[in-house]
Order: C-alpha cells, then sequence, then structure tokens
C-alpha cells in the first residue's frame, strides 16, 4: 500500500513542481482550503487527535496500571474479566487479569510511536539521501539509484526478521529495521523532484552567488519538497503500523509489560473462541479507526495538493 | 528493450551476491547455533557434528564452499535440523504449495480489486461508491492474523464447510481459506488504486471529448478508459508479490499448509543456515525476476515508455 | 531386579494370550468393548518432527515416531515398567557391567529380514561413531558402552565399542561402569536397531517413505513435511495381531488455538489445550480434556557465577524471592492445567522419591511472604533500596504470564524492580549457557525414572548447571548415589540443602494436558516419561 500509492505521488510532485514558480504561496493557501472543505479527511483529523489525546489523558481515568495484576479476576477472564465500571476494567480484562483499558492506552503510545518514528526515519534518509542524488547528479546519481535498485530487491521483511533474531529484540531495532524498509521508495520519489528543481532559476541564482551545495541542498530543495514528503508519510504511518503488529504476532516485538495494538491484537485473537471477545474487539476497533484516520488524511492531503484529481 | 533486460540481469547478479553475503555473515552473528539444545551437547559430540557439516571452517571458507555447491551442482546443502532432507529438497516440497495458492490469491486480488475499484469509480460519490471504498480499508486494516483464525471458526467449527487446515495436494477446499485470507489485503490495495487512477482517466480532456462526440459509454469504458487506469496497478504488482511471500508465513502456521513461508522463520528460529539461506535467495531472485517483468509490463502497456 | 521375573512373566503371559486367541473381529481381545470399524488414529503436533532416523532423533515428537517404526530390546507398558520388546530377556553379572540380551527368533523387519543382534551393533557403533555425527550420540556415553570415549573421539574405530553379537539371537553388552537400570536404557529411541542394508542404498534418504525399512508395529507410508505424516500397520511385526489401530496420521499445527478448534471441529482424536483454557474445556468435555502428571519441574535459577549480581551471593536474597512467589497463582491461575506447585526440584511422580518436607513448603503463602519481607530487610533492601535485577525468558505465551506475575508478586511483596526480557530460544541457550543473566528460567525434564535426572543438575561438574552453583556436600552425595542400591536418603538431603541454599526457585512440577477423543483408550497416562506406543491404543465403537 505504501507503493500503492507512489504514482499519485509522483503526478502531484509534477503538479507541485509546476504550480509552485508561478503561485507558490496561494497553492498553499488553496490546499488549506481544500482540505478544509474535505469533510472526511478533517472529520479523521479530529478522531485521530481525540486518540491521541486520549492516549495521553487516558491514564488519568484508569483504575488500574498497563501492568498491573487484578489478582481475582486472573484465571477467570470469560467470567469476571468483563468490560465493567464497577471493577475499574472499562475494556475488560486480559488472561491474566490485567487492565484492558490501560493496555490499549499504552499500546496506542507505542504503536503510534513506532509509526510515527518508523516514518520519520525513512522520511529523513529517503529525503536526503534522495536530495543529494538528484542535486549531484552524473555517475553519483547512477550509483547512488542503482545502490537503491539492489536493496529493493531485498526482501526485507525477511531480514527485518533475522536482525531481530540476531541483535535481539529492542524497540530500537526495530525503529531501525523499519526506518530501513520504508525509505527506498521516498527517495526515489525525492530524486525525481530534486531532479526538477534543480533546474530552476532559484536555485541557479543561489549557485552562482557562491552558496555551498550543502546548504543548497538543505535550505533551497528540501524545503521545497515538503509538500510532497507529508503527503507520503502519512501513507507510510499506516504501513509501519501494520509491519509492527506482523512482528509483534511472531513474538518479536516489544517487551512484556510493555505492549502495542499488534501484540494485543494477536493476543485478543488467539482467544477470540474463548468468550473474551473484548480482548479482541478494543484494541482491535482503536486500530482500525486510526488506521481509516490516517488513510482519509492522507487522501485529503493528496487531493487538497493535487487539484488535478478533484 | 533486449539491452534493458541483459543491464538488468547484470544488476541481479551482485544483487543475489550482497545478499547472501549479508544473510551468511548476520545469520552467523546470531547467537546460539543449529545445535544448541537445552540439554547442551558434550564438546566431542559438538566437534563432530560441526567437522560434518564444514561449521569449524572459516566463514568465509564455508561461504565460498557454499556459492561454489550452489554454482557447480545446484546444491543448496543439507538441512541441519531435519537431518534427512536437503534444502533443495525443502523448497522443492515447500515452494509450489505456496506459488499455488500465492497464485490464486494473486488472481483473486487482481480479480475482484480491479472490479470493486471500477466499480466505485463509475459510480462515484454514490453509496456503491462509500461501500466499497470502506470495504477495501476495512479488508486492508484488518491484520490477517485475526482473519485466519475467524475463518476457522466460522468456516470450520459452525459452518463444517470446509477443512480447518491441510493442503491435500492443493484440492479446492483446502485452497479457499488461504486465498482469502491472504489475498484481501491486496485486493483492497489494488480497488483503492484502481479507483483513484480510473476517477484521473475519466476527468482526461481526452474521455470528455469521447464524450462529446456521443460515442457510446461501453466503447468508451473498454477502450479508452480501462487500459490506461490499470497502469498503476501494474506497478503495484511487484510489491504485492512480495508481500504475498512474506503473508505466506501467516497461512502456513494458521492452516497447515507446508509452504515455504513458515520454513523460513522456523529455519530462522533453529539456526537451521542453509535452509534459511536457500529461501532468502529464492525470494530475492524471485523479486528481481518479478520487478522485471512488471516493467517490461508496463513498457508493453504505456506506449510512452521506453528503454 | 525383582521386577525382572515378573516383567518378563507378564511378557509371557501376554505374547500366549496374543498367539492363543483368535482376534474376534470388532471387539477388544483383552477387555471385550466393541471396537470402532475405522481404527484411524489422528493427532496433531505443534511442529514437523526432525526425523525419524533412530540414532538421529532428538526430539519428543521424533522419538514417538521412531518408537512405533522401530522396536528395541526392551519396551514399557501403561505404567512404565519393563517388559520384553525385541528381547525375551536379559541376563547380567554381579558387577552389573556385563549385560547378555536374548532375542526373539520371530522378529523381522518390514522387508522380511530377520532381526538380529547384528542390527543392534550395528545401530549403537552407528550412534557412537563421529562419521554419523548424531547429536545423540552422548546417549551411548552415558550408556557407559566400553570405549565409548575412544570412539566418539575417532581414536578407535567403531568396532572397538563393547557390543557385539555372540550369535544371530544374543547380544553381549560390556560397561566400563556398574549400571543396574542398564536395561531400562534399551527403551530409548537411540538405541533402537537399524537396518544397515537400508541406509547403505539410501544415505541419509533412508528414512523417507519407501526407503525406510522399520521393525515396529508400524511403517512409514507418507510424509509432507510441514503437513502430514502417515505410518501404517506393518505386517511383517513379530505381534502384528496384538495391533489395533491400522494407521496413525499426525498432523503439524503450528497455532495451538487453531489446533483446539480443529479438534473440536472433530479433524484430530487427540489435540492441543491451549494455555489457560483447561478448566473451561474440563467443564464443556469432562471425558475428553487430559491432565496426568509428567516427569518436568519449572524453575527459575540465580545466576550464581562470578558474572552473576552480588545480590544473589546473599542467601536471604535467593530465600525472600522464592517464598515470595505465590505458586497457587500460577498453577492454579494461570496454567489451570493441574499443575502440581513445587517447592522440590524432584517431582514426587518420580520413582522411589519421597518427596522430602521442607519448611517453606510447610508454610502458608502469607506466612512465606512475611518471612519473604524479613529476610528481605535483613538482606539490605527496603523501599529506598529495591532489588534491581532482570528475568529472562525464552518466547512462549505460557513463560511469559508466568513472568509477568512473578514481576508482579515480587514488585508487589518486597517492592523489588524486575525487568522482564524475553529472548527466542537459541539466542535464549546462549546467554543462559554463558552466564550472561541475572535470573532465567528453565524447565526440566527426566531423561529416565529416577531422581538422580534431576538432582545431578545441581552437581558442581553438570555441563547443565546454568547457574553455577556448587555445593561440596551435594557433590559428594550425588556421588556417592550412583552405586547404592537404595539413594532415596541421600536425594533427601540434597532437596533438603537446596530448600535451604535455594540455588534455583521451584515453581511447579508439569502435567500432560491434553484433549483426546473419549473413543480413543489405552493412553498409557501413568507411564510419567510418556512413552507412547501406538500399538497399545485402540478405539472403541461408540
Amino acid at each position: 500500500m505504501i507503493v500503492a500509492n507512489k504514482n499519485k505521488i509522483i503526478s502531484m510532485a509534477k503538479n507541485l513542481s509546476e504550480d509552485k514558480t508561478t503561485s507558490g504561496r496561494s497553492l498553499w493557501a488553496d490546499a488549506r482550503t481544500r482540505f478544509i472543505r474535505n469533510k472526511a479527511a478533517i472529520t479523521s483529523l479530529f478522531i485521530l487527535a481525540l486518540i491521541v489525546l486520549f492516549s495521553f489523558v487516558g491514564p488519568y481515568f484508569a483504575v488500574w496500571t498497563y501492568e498491573q495484576i487484578d489478582w481475582n479476576t486472573m484465571g477467570s477472564a470469560a467470567t469476571l474479566g468483563m468490560p465493567s465500571i464497577e471493577t475499574g476494567h472499562y475494556f475488560g480484562t486480559d488472561d491474566l487479569g490485567r487492565d484492558i483499558y490501560s493496555r490499549v492506552i499504552q499500546g496506542t503510545q507505542i504503536s503510534l510511536m513506532v509509526g510515527v518514528v518508523g516514518a520519520t526515519i525513512a522520511v529523513v534518509v529517503g529525503t536526503l539521501y534522495g536530495a543529494t542524488s538528484g542535486y549531484i547528479g552524473g555517475r553519483t546519481d547512477q550509483i547512488m539509484m542503482r545502490i537503491v535498485d539492489i536493496l529493493m530487491a531485498i526482501p526485507f521483511m525477511f531480514v527485518l526478521i533475522l536482525l531481530l533474531v540476531v541483535f535481539g529484540r529492542s524497540i530500537v531495532m526495530l525503529f531501525v529495521g523499519i526506518g530501513l524498509l520504508s525509505w527506498l521508495d521516498m527517495s526515489r520519489i525525492v530524486r525525481g523532484q530534486t531532479l526538477n528543481l534543480k533546474n530552476k532559476e532559484f536555485i541557479e541564482a543561489a549557485k552562482a552567488t557562491g552558496v555551498s551545495d550543502y546548504k543548497i541542498i538543505m535550505r533551497h530543495i528540501v524545503p521545497n519538497l515538503l509538500g510532497i514528503v507529508a503527503v507520503y508519510a502519512t501513507l507510510l504511518v499506516p504501513g509501519i503500523i501494520i509491519a509492527e503488529s506482523f512482528i509483534s504476532f511472531l513474538g518479536l516485538g516489544v517487551q512484556e509489560p510493555k505492549t502495542s495494538w499488534g501484540a494485543l491484537i494477536s493476543e485478543g485473537a488467539g482467544t477470540i473462541n474463548y468468550d473474551t471477545e473484548w480482548q479482541l474487539l478494543f484494541p482491535l476497533a482503536f486500530f482500525i479507526v486510526t488506521l481509516f484516520c490516517i488513510y482519509f488524511i492522507g487522501d485529503g492531503l493528496r487531493d487538497a495538493l493535487d487539484p488535478k484529481e478533484r | 528493450m533486449l539491452n534493458y533486460i541483459i543491464k538488468r540481469i547484470g544488476i541481479a547478479i551482485p544483487t543475489l551476491l550482497i545478499l547472501i553475503a549479508v544473510t551468511f555473515y548476520l545469520m552467523h552473528a546470531a547467537p546460539g547455533g543449529p545445535f544448541t539444545s537445552e540439554k547442551p551437547l558434550p564438546p566431542q559430540v559438538l566437534a563432530n557434528i560441526e567437522a560434518k557439516y564444514g561449521l569449524d571452517q572459516p566463514i568465509w571458507r564455508q561461504m565460498t564452499t557454499y556459492l561454489w555447491g550452489i554454482l557447480t551442482e545446484f546444491d543448496f546443502g543439507p538441512s541441519y535440523k531435519y537431518h534427512s532432507r536437503t534444502v533443495n529438497e525443502i523448497i522443492g516440497q515447500g515452494f509450489p504449495i505456496t506459488l499455488k495458492y500465492g497464485f490464486w490469491s494473486f488472481v483473486v486480488a487482481i480479480g475482484v480489486g480491479i472490479s470493486l475499484g471500477a466499480i466505485a469509480a463509475i459510480r462515484k460519490n454514490t453509496w456503491v461508491d462509500y461501500f466499497a471504498v470502506g470495504i477495501s480499508i476495512g479488508a486492508q486494516v484488518l491484520p490477517n492474523f485475526v482473519m485466519a483464525p475467524l475463518l476457522i471458526i466460522v468456516f470450520t467449527l459452525w459452518l463444517g464447510w470446509l477443512p480447518g487446515g491441510g493442503w491435500h495436494g492443493g484440492d479446492w477446499e483446502y485452497l479457499v481459506m488461504p486465498v482469502i485470507a491472504l489475498s484481501t489485503s491486496y485486493m483492497a490495495s489494488i480497488a483503492r488504486i484502481t479507483r483513484s487512477s480510473m476517477l484521473e482517466v475519466l476527468n482526461a480532456n481526452y474521455i470528455r471529448t469521447a464524450r462529446a462526440k456521443g460515442l457510446p459509454t461501453k466503447t468508451i469504458f473498454f477502450r479508452h478508459v480501462f487500459k490506461p487506469s490499470l497502469l498503476p496497478v501494474i506497478s503495484y504488482l511487484g510489491p504485492a508479490f512480495v508481500g504475498l511471500i512474506t503473508g505466506s508465513v501467516l497461512i502456513d502456521i494458521f492452516f497447515s499448509t507446508g509452504g515455504m513461508g513458515y520454513f523460513f522463520v522456523n529455519a530462522a528460529f533453529n539456526r537451521d543456515y542453509a535452509v534459511m539461506m536457500g529461501i532468502t535467495i529464492l525470494v530475492g531472485a524471485l523479486t528481481i525476476l518479478f520487478s522485471l517483468i512488471v516493467d517490461l509490463l508496463y513498457a508493453w502497456i504505456d506506449p510512452k515508455i521506453r528503454y | 531386579m525383582n521386577y525382572l521375573p515378573k516383567s518378563l512373566a507378564m511378557g509371557f503371559v501376554l505374547a500366549t494370550f496374543a498367539a492363543s486367541s483368535v482376534l474376534a473381529a470388532g471387539t477388544h481381545p483383552v477387555t471385550g468393548e466393541a471396537l470402532a470399524d475405522d481404527q484411524t488414529f489422528t493427532y496433531s503436533l505443534l511442529d514437523e518432527f526432525t526425523t525419524a532416523d533412530p540414532q538421529m532423533v532428538e526430539d519428543v515428537s521424533g522419538s514417538y515416531f521412531v518408537r512405533d517404526l522401530f522396536e528395541g530390546l526392551m519396551n514399557q507398558d501403561a505404567d512404565g515398567n519393563l517388559i520384553p520388546g525385541v528381547a525375551t530377556g536379559y541376563t547380567t553379572n554381579e558387577a552389573k557391567d556385563v549385560y547378555t540380551f536374548t532375542l526373539r527368533d520371530n522378529a523381522r523387519w518390514s522387508d522380511g529380514n530377520q532381526v538380529t543382534a547384528h542390527d543392534f551393533v550395528y545401530a549403537w557403533r552407528r550412534l557412537a561413531d563421529p562419521a554419523t555425527a548424531s547429536p545423540y550420540s552422548w546417549f551411548a556415553d552415558i550408556m557407559a558402552l566400553e570405549n565409548v570415549g575412544a570412539v566418539m573421539s575417532g581414536e578407535s574405530p567403531p568396532e572397538a565399542l563393547g557390543v557385539r553379537a555372540l550369535d544371530n539371537h544374543t547380544l553381549e553388552v560390556r560397561l566400563t561402569a556398574s549400571l543396574p537400570y542398564f536395561a531400562a536404557m534399551t527403551t530409548h529411541a537411540s538405541t533402537f536397531p537399524s537396518p544397515q542394508w537400508t541406509v547403505r542404498t539410501f544415505g541419509d534418504a533412508w528414512t523417507k517413505p519407501g526407503n525406510i525399512v522399520g521393525n515396529g508395529a508400524y511403517v512409514l507410508t507418507e510424509h509432507i513435511p510441514n503437513e502430514t505424516a502417515t505410518r501404517e500397520r506393518n505386517t511383517m511385526y513379530w505381534n502384528n495381531d496384538a495391533t489395533i489401530i491400522d494407521k496413525v496420521v499426525t498432523l503439524v499445527i503450528n497455532d495451538e488455538n487453531t489446533d483446539f478448534t480443529r479438534w473440536e471441529a472433530g479433524e484430530t482424536d487427540k489435540g492441543a489445550v491451549p494455555s489457560g483454557q483447561y478448566p473451561r474445556l474440563k467443564a464443556e468435555y469432562p471425558d475428553e480434556a487430559i491432565s496426568f502428571p509428567r516427569l518436568c519441574t519449572y524453575y527459575m535459577t540465580f545466576n550464581l557465577s562470578p558474572s552473576g549480581p552480588e545480590a544473589f551471593k546473599d542467601v536471604r536474597v535467593r530465600q525472600a524471592l522464592s517464598y515470595a512467589l505465590d505458586r497457587s497463582v500460577i498453577t492454579d491461575k494461570i496454567l489451570q492445567g493441574g499443575q502440581i506447585q513445587a517447592f522440590t526440584f524432584t517431582p514426587g511422580a518420580t520413582a522411589g522419591f519421597e518427596v522430602p518436607e521442607v519448611a517453606f513448603g510447610q508454610m502458608s503463602q502469607d506466612q512465606r511472604n512475611t518471612n519473604a519481607k524479613l529476610l528481605m530487610s535483613a538482606a539490605g533492601y527496603g523501599p529506598d533500596n529495591p532489588l534491581k535485577f532482570e528475568y529472562i525468558y525464552n518466547t512462549s505465551e505460557g513463560h511469559k504470564k508466568i513472568a509477568i506475575a512473578s514481576q508482579q508478586m515480587w514488585k508487589e511483596t518486597l517492592g523489588a524492580e524486575v525487568t522482564l526480557a524475553n529472548q527466542e530460544w537459541k539466542t535464549f541457550l546462549q546467554t543462559r549457557g554463558g552466564q550472561n543473566f541475572d535470573v532465567a528460567r528453565g524447565g526440566w525434564c527426566g531423561d529416565y525414572n529416577e531422581a538422580s535426572t534431576f538432582l545431578d543438575l545441581m552437581t558442581t561438574p553438570s555441563g547443565y548447571n546454568d547457574g553455577k552453583f556448587s555445593n561440596a556436600e551435594v557433590d559428594e552425595l550425588m556421588l556417592s548415589a550412583r552405586t547404592m542400591s537404595d539413594a532415596t536418603s541421600n536425594y533427601t538431603r540434597v532437596e533438603e540443602i537446596m530448600a535451604n541454599e535455594m540455588p534455583i526457585i521451584p515453581v511447579y512440577h508439569y502435567t500432560g494436558v491434553f484433549m483426546l477423543r473419549k473413543n480413543v483408550k489405552g493412553w498409557p497416562f501413568n507411564n510419567v516419561e510418556q512413552n507412547v506406543y501406538s500399538r497399545d491404543l485402540y478405539k472403541v465403537a461408540d
């Protein structure tokens, strides 16, 4: 799905670079207006904000912490652990008697963090790599893009599993692995965009006044890529969250007692047949709603920045 | 064109070599080895076993021996875990299975995905559209490790229509649930891509012209809209294919299909070096091959692209 | 050794019985129950078995295959007693270091060849031969066969091994030590015969269906790795008339929940009970959810080596952590499969072992908690100076739950700050074996039904003593136990020392828990080693 939207982004990139020099400012203003008019996107943004807010404020309403065990409920989740205001387990408990409400909050924080950090790594590496490659051009560009081709042919999920096995599971490794997994497309798109920008007057002017290549890339090229990068990033986040859930399913995700949506969902899915459906439904609901929202926001952003598709 | 193909294959060889080197190194860097076990082997026994498999040699030596075996005899080595089997046998047994349910998932994902996307685009902003979009995003975000057990509970336990797992040479009733579980998220992606690219084409000037000329809708659709809308779908097929192979891990775990995916994960956990290498190389080679095919397809559909 | 004549006599009775009575169609020859028409037994495996080669096999599920496909000198009955297999009996000398087995003359391989003493000689040499590189060749070592060390290191040829065929039906074994229980070791899969001619012809591929030749009650007819394997009645088997199950099918199901779902859907006869679901299933399927004691102990080991944390050098800290662990929560609320709380390392189910009354096992949990707190503060730990350590366990749903619960118990009772780290299996073994841990999870299953299989682990030279506990008295007691005819008092003393020194925290003794359809009879629940032979099973008509 990450790559799925690449083509749309490429077409958007073309539009952006075409419009930019003539109506740079009004494009952004237009885009904002268009985005605000997109009901689905705005609603999604609102819901997503609520979820993020919930993950920070939620703990203040919790009776139990995410790692605390309710010894009375432990082992009888199906009969005593159902969601209830009375026991303080608003979303019920898991098999160990831990509070799903608090665990969902904890999982939300971790999963969103994995998504955002993973996407950030991908965006930073991809942008710098692509911009450098495109800006310098020539043989360097050739070699750098060949390297991307080579990396793309590597089955990354397999390598990620290997990495987690080799270096032991840690959240840092997960970030690094997922970041490695996702920056390649980004770098290609950015490179193409940079090739367009390179010949624009303002870059040539900067060059003529003797600004260093490094500064040109950081000050002039990268800021002009922000639009496309932003859209791409929103599309990356769900993919990374899904990847993390897969890794959690294989038992290579975050360490207990911390948790993530993937870990919660895979635990809940395991016990679906044993009358404890809340163990699956609550984390799954958060997971699905969030991903829905991010998709709609991404679509909204793309539509807003790409007037042609209206 | 031929030049292009040769060049791509030229890149494929160093790519595979890098992949082999990285995997080889990573594997040997992993803690423990194929013969680490709960009841540790006496040093003498361990030495005997390592000597038998050449694991007492330096890494570079092992790697060259390994490569030499592949080049000269197409021999990917023995499994350290399943003593009586070679990697060639394991892949020979598991790969056709993965290929079969992978292929049908691919067919279903493309067929259903494109139809769903096209219907949504044509009926844009009606309830049909919303329904199709909703379904496709929903299908995309429902993890398949949730879908698989649900399918088994519904179709096997409640309805009793389908066997809960196994392969039996790939009879259809053993194929249904794996294909559903594996194809859904790709079907959803394809539907979304088709919808948006088709909307784009529908709004293009030449379609407006065609409409203005009063051409019948059917003709416009099949002659002018359909083919160009498929371009982005095709470029998605490469990554989708890799995704299917990775996804096969879950299918093998839940449906006991005996495909390659679980062999890989198992081999990684068991440190079954040769099996892990063999599968990684195979998947790497397939990924390269598939992206080449996709690029060629792309050129064939879009005459503007020339290599 | 007074069980010898008894078991031989029993074997004789069984043999004459099988020979004299013609199997009435549809009824069990002994119990007279009506038998089901379809005698196919289907069971699930969580993972593919590694091999059906007797000398190479190392996993439990593979050993079950080997027991069905081959037959060793001696077998076990449903209670774990020794009964004749290929051997009709044996004699031994006063010193118990020379054994002579007499082989039956009607034993046949599935290709019609006679099973001879030479086949055993070949197999045992093959086990020890460095060229075979068997991961279980250490079994030849603990069998103490003459010259085994030299053969395994390659200094002597395999022919030097202390086993020879006096004639086709007489096997003589010479040992370097006195082993009163040697005959019992021949029930182990590693000691089963292999057909030299088949191994020669097919090499490593000899165990594949079509190639494989066995002397057991079944032959392997189909094997699709990671999916299914089928073994069918071997008509050449000497006691084939007594076999009731015609066909045994295994299905590999990697997920325990799916495994249970498929059992529920009627696809298997024996399936998994997902962790924590036993009470619910017992209520729903009272006759089919099974739980029985096993010879295994779940424990946690302190790292007492120089690389271990300073805190654990203080015995009070070790005791406090052990006391504060509420084992009843683990057995009754987490596992819920009838597991037994453990206060000693050796399970009570072990033959000839009386569980000693160790002091902390007698206390109530409240008393234990109070004592634990006292010990902890005496050792200098309190709210302002909390004990901190890491607990490692290998990735598994069950281990995870126990780790989480323990962490919370230690936190709530002692204020200890414990971090959890799960590692996948091989990494875990490497970490634990290299003493790179504070506290680690451990599980140990007896190789044979005798307390030393557990307690040897606590001796200084043991290769499995990952916590590096070392106590001169324990070493001395275990050494002298080897030559004693009744070592019960030594074992009791060792357990008492361990209860004081607390090098490990015993947590619980395992039970075997699974779903077994009620028409399947003959499962040897009383055989604590769970040496199951499919030929002893049968299905009754519903």
